[in-house]
């Protein structure tokens, strides 16, 4: 048994959902409990879709264990292929159901249907959503997909995106453009806006661009070997990824292309003057694989932020991000357990949280302002204007959102100007937080304080303390003691605050 | 004591036919009733045995109420538990130490069953007790199952108050026991207007604390503020409590009649009741009055949820003017629900259980002009040009007794006037 608060995947066949969801003209018949309906308003709440998701569940109960619950399946499938129509259906358990004795894929199988019937085995106990998608995927690709003649101009599928994705819808309109730009033509869009026929016709692509490992690489390794097509290995997250990814398909193709970038705007903004106070702001970057991997490269070379930690939840991704680590000089933090993610947070102290909606959380509670890179999001990361992640305009995007949080080079230096103006004293709290302001307090006298390790912070050194910014005076308390420690001091002076400054300077 | 409400000229539903339906049912399960029960209960822990689904489940019910500390969480079954049921059992343990090794202001815990544990058969009650032993009198472990495999949303406080009823300790003394988690300010009103008729001995199932004083036997008479509490009060029953039936304290007229209803039984004369009662009365029906006009001579459609359909059902029939069309509960329960069933107007179809298509069918044909469902199904409907209200709100929102009247009439008459205000097309 694993103690859990809060996880970052949901469930396997939730992940199945979501490829089902994405598309039109399948249905999902699922072996699932009273209850299990609730992932319903995941799609209807958080993406805010106006369908249902195309889901049947059995709902079974307790009174319908005792008995037969293999027929309650069988209904399920002949009322939802009567009722919906779909071209093809996928069958499979959720984790309860796993448990009770039905084969859903057998059953259906055995009811010779005139559509295809795709049989999922998803391992609810051992594996979690993202597994789900790739998973669900490639078993309907693994189906349907046959080989075909190729398209005479050169097309591609974008495989990867499903409903429930951190800026999917997007992401496929900017790469849509990007490889219209280069004259390539989406043979394909796959699972999101596809049905069981375009699945069918995806062989007649030139090759695939796997815009999201999590959730199609089992279907990509599939194309390569089955259907002759290669796939890109570069996700263009970010301007430096968006360029490699472009040379990335000049090779494949052999096409001579190149694209427009005469709306990309974020190397200008990170070069303008005011972006300099964002020089080697030390980010924490968390989330999953794929975005993290994207986030660190923009982070360093294309923001001049220093990497402080890294990290990812989905196992399936650990090796990458383990490399990227390394390249960084950071250790990588692998974890699906949110106490463990805050504690690195709070060792490593840094500026700005790259994360998740949990880090978002984890943030809020430390006042270490944050910025959404990758899901487990929530409503407001669903948003209605444009705001890709991938190609010119995501990066656009992103310098936005990174930099909202932070305070700016011209505010910051007027607020190390002014920090003891009774407007930026310490309880005014930042403006942007929408902190309340508290009336300032007489300055209590500042007293000895004894840490954890036992080092002992004189009156002065704690009085000068105070007078640092609130926030990097986290930073500062952490710096001088580690300072302290490594000097083999016990207690912190006026003094040892500003010659660990010194020794910190950068 | 005199007041009764005036029964419905044509007659009640109480003896209409009920429509029962099974088939796929869009309800969420017990579990989900610990997102409220632990802000009641301020020192308990609630420890889920189940699956990730559960974890996510919880997670996506509580949606922003992102805690530092949260008084919930989930043991999450893997693979190796599921081969041996020794082990599970081992494991177990091993989480609860864990847990209250961290935790020691939990004073409660309640290790709530799932559909996967209840389906390995699991035995939660026996590690209970053995914990129990293990952890008291420091700490009361205790059980019940919130599964989907046989509680159904709001069951799940039902099958937790169930749970705490057989260890509260025994009592001769008259008293009145009020049943259902209710919002502390809204609780505050409620034994304010109790006390203010001469009722004091007046005590709280749940109790906000595990110290706070409860006991139960042969003299003790409860009521229920919540319609879904079955189980709880057969428990009581077994206690050999006494039940006293009424409508639910929704409304004006709900609130007047529940309140009539035990001072009837404590003997308060009519002065008395008219002199506590008339002045937020007046109040609750001028609230009312003034957030149900967008509401008058509309039709309502409640899909099954929470219980609370066929009182919510008669609050807005009566008090707002509104037409029930068709009144799903996911169960009916004659002893509980009849007062409410005497006052509804007969007309609408009552329907236990669900089969969502049939039922949505039905929903589309008839074109209500407000719907009452999930979040599953509120945004698809909209999106097919029909007005919603979200249930799940009216079991987090105070809506209990005369201050929240009129809040409660507001629940349903936002969506209506918002939708004139946007002058919404359906969308795509």
């Amino acid at each position: 048994m694993k103690l859990s608060v809060w996880t970052y995947e949901g469930p396997p066949h939730v992940g199945a959902m979501r490829v089902a969801t994405g598309m039109k003209g399948l249905h999902y018949v699922l072996h699932a409990p009273q209850g299990d309906t609730y992932a319903d308003l995941l799609f209807t709440m958080i993406e805010r879709r106006n369908h249902r998701p195309p889901v049947s569940y059995t709902t079974f109960q307790a009174r319908d264990l005792g008995e037969d619950t293999s027929h309650l399946f069988k209904d399920a499938c002949r009322d939802a292929i009567a009722r919906f129509n779909p071209e093809a259906i996928i069958v499979g358990a959720s984790c309860t159901a796993e448990l009770i004795q039905d084969d859903p894929g057998g059953l259906a199988e055995r009811m010779n249907f005139d559509i295809p019937v795709i049989a999922l085995e998803l391992p609810s106990y051992q594996r979690k959503e993202n597994f789900g998608c790739d998973e669900t995927f490639f078993q309907i690709v693994r189906h349907l997909a046959k080989p075909m003649e190729r398209t005479k101009r050169v097309t591609c599928n974008l495989i990867g995106p499903t409903a429930l994705g951190f800026r999917h819808r997007d992401d496929i309109e900017e790469l849509t453009g990007l490889l219209s730009d280069m004259g390539i033509d989406v043979n394909v869009c796959a699972p999101m806006n596809s049905t069981p026929s375009d699945i069918a016709r995806m062989g007649a692509a030139h090759f695939n661009v796997l815009m999201y490992p999590e959730t199609a690489e089992a279907a990509a390794r599939w194309c390569e070997s089955n259907l002759d097509q290669p796939y890109t290995k570069v996700v263009p997250i970010g301007v430096g990824a968006t360029r490699d990814f472009i040379a990335e398909v000049r090779e494949i193709t052999g096409l001579a292309c190149n694209a427009d970038d005469s709306r990309l705007r974020q190397p200008w903004y990170a070069a303008s003057v005011d972006s300099t106070y964002l020089t080697g702001k030390r980010v924490f970057i968390f989330g999953d694989g794929t975005h993290v991997k994207a986030a660190a490269r923009i982070a360093r070379d294309e923001m001049g932020f220093e990497v402080a930690g890294i990290g990812c939840f989905n196992r399936e991704m650990a090796r990458d991000i383990r490399k990227v680590a390394k390249e960084y000089g950071v250790e990588a933090l692998i974890t699906d357990d949110y106490l463990e993610v805050e504690e690195a947070i709070e060792k490593i102290q840094p500026e700005m949280i790259l994360g998740t909606q949990m880090e978002r959380h984890i943030g809020k509670r430390l006042g270490i302002p944050c910025a959404v890179i990758s899901a487990p999001v929530h409503v407001q990361d669903f948003p209605a204007r444009y705001s890709p992640q991938m190609g010119f305009e995501g990066a656009n995007v992103m310098f936005d959102t990174w930099v909202h949080p932070l305070v700016m080079g011209l505010e910051e230096h007027l607020l190390h100007m002014f920090r003891d103006d009774f407007e930026f004293h310490d309880d005014a709290g930042a403006s942007h937080h929408g902190g309340q302001a508290k009336e300032r307090v007489a300055e209590a006298e500042a007293v000895q304080t004894v840490t954890d390790d036992n080092v002992i912070w004189l009156a002065d050194a704690e009085k000068e303390l105070r007078k640092i910014p609130f926030f990097v005076r986290g930073k500062a308390r952490r710096n001088t003691e580690t300072f302290a420690a490594e000097k083999g001091l016990h207690e912190i002076s006026k003094d040892t605050l500003y010659e660990a400054k010194a020794h910190f300077a950068r | 004591m005199t007041y009764i409400p005036t029964p419905p000229t044509g007659g009640g539903c109480r003896t209409a036919p009920v429509l029962k339906e099974r088939g796929q049912r869009e309800v969420f399960c017990g579990l989900t009733g610990i997102i409220w029960l632990h802000r009641k209960m301020q020192d308990a822990f609630f420890l889920v045995v189940g699956s990730r689904t559960c974890a996510h489940l919880l997670q996506s019910a509580a949606g922003v109420m992102i805690f530092a500390e949260p008084r919930f969480a989930t043991a999450i079954l893997e693979e190796g538990d599921l081969a041996g049921l020794k082990d599970a059992q081992d494991e177990l343990d091993a989480q609860v130490d864990r847990l209250l090794a961290r935790r020691p202001d939990i004073k409660q815990l309640f290790l709530v069953g799932s559909c996967p544990s209840e389906v390995i058969k699991l035995d939660l009650a026996k590690a209970a007790e053995r914990q129990s032993q293990k952890h008291g009198p420091n700490v009361r472990v205790l059980n019940y199952s919130g599964s989907g495999i046989e509680t159904t949303f709001t069951e799940g406080e039902d099958a937790c108050l169930a749970c705490m009823v057989p260890v509260l300790p025994e009592t001769d003394k008259r008293q009145l026991v009020v049943v259902g988690a209710l919002p502390d300010v809204v609780e505050d009103q409620m034994l304010d207007l109790l006390r203010d008729l001469g009722i004091d001995t007046v005590r709280c199932l749940p109790t906000r604390t595990a110290a706070d004083e409860l006991s139960v036997g042969p003299n003790t008479v409860f009521a229920l503020t919540q319609p879904f509490l079955g189980e709880t009060h057969a428990a009581l029953l077994r206690r050999h409590a006494r039940h006293l039936p009424a409508p639910f304290p929704y409304g004006e007229e709900g609130t007047t009649a529940w309140l009539a209803a035990i001072a009837h039984e404590f003997d308060v004369d009519a002065e008395t009741f008219a002199r506590v009662t008339d002045a937020p009365r007046a109040r609750a029906r001028a609230a009312v009055a003034k957030a149900s006009e967008a509401l008058r001579g509309k039709s309502v459609f409640f899909m099954p949820d929470s219980q609370m359909e066929i009182p919510l059902a008669r609050f807005l029939a009566r008090e707002c003017g509104m037409q029930p069309i068709e009144v799903g509960m996911p169960y009916i329960h004659d002893a509980i629900h009849g007062p409410d069933m005497d006052l509804l107007p007969a007309g609408p179809q009552i329907s236990e259980g669900q089969d969502v298509d049939k039922q949505l069918d039905r929903a589309r044909a008839a074109r209500p002009d407000l719907t009452v469902c999930g979040l599953g199904l509120a945004n698809p409907l909209e999106a097919e040009g029909l007005t919603t209200k979200w249930a799940i709100e009216l079991v987090f929102t105070p809506v209990h007794f005369y201050e929240q009247a009129g809040d409660l009439a507001g629940l349903f008459s936002r969506p209506v006037r918002r939708r004139n205000i946007l002058g919404l097309e359906a969308a795509e």
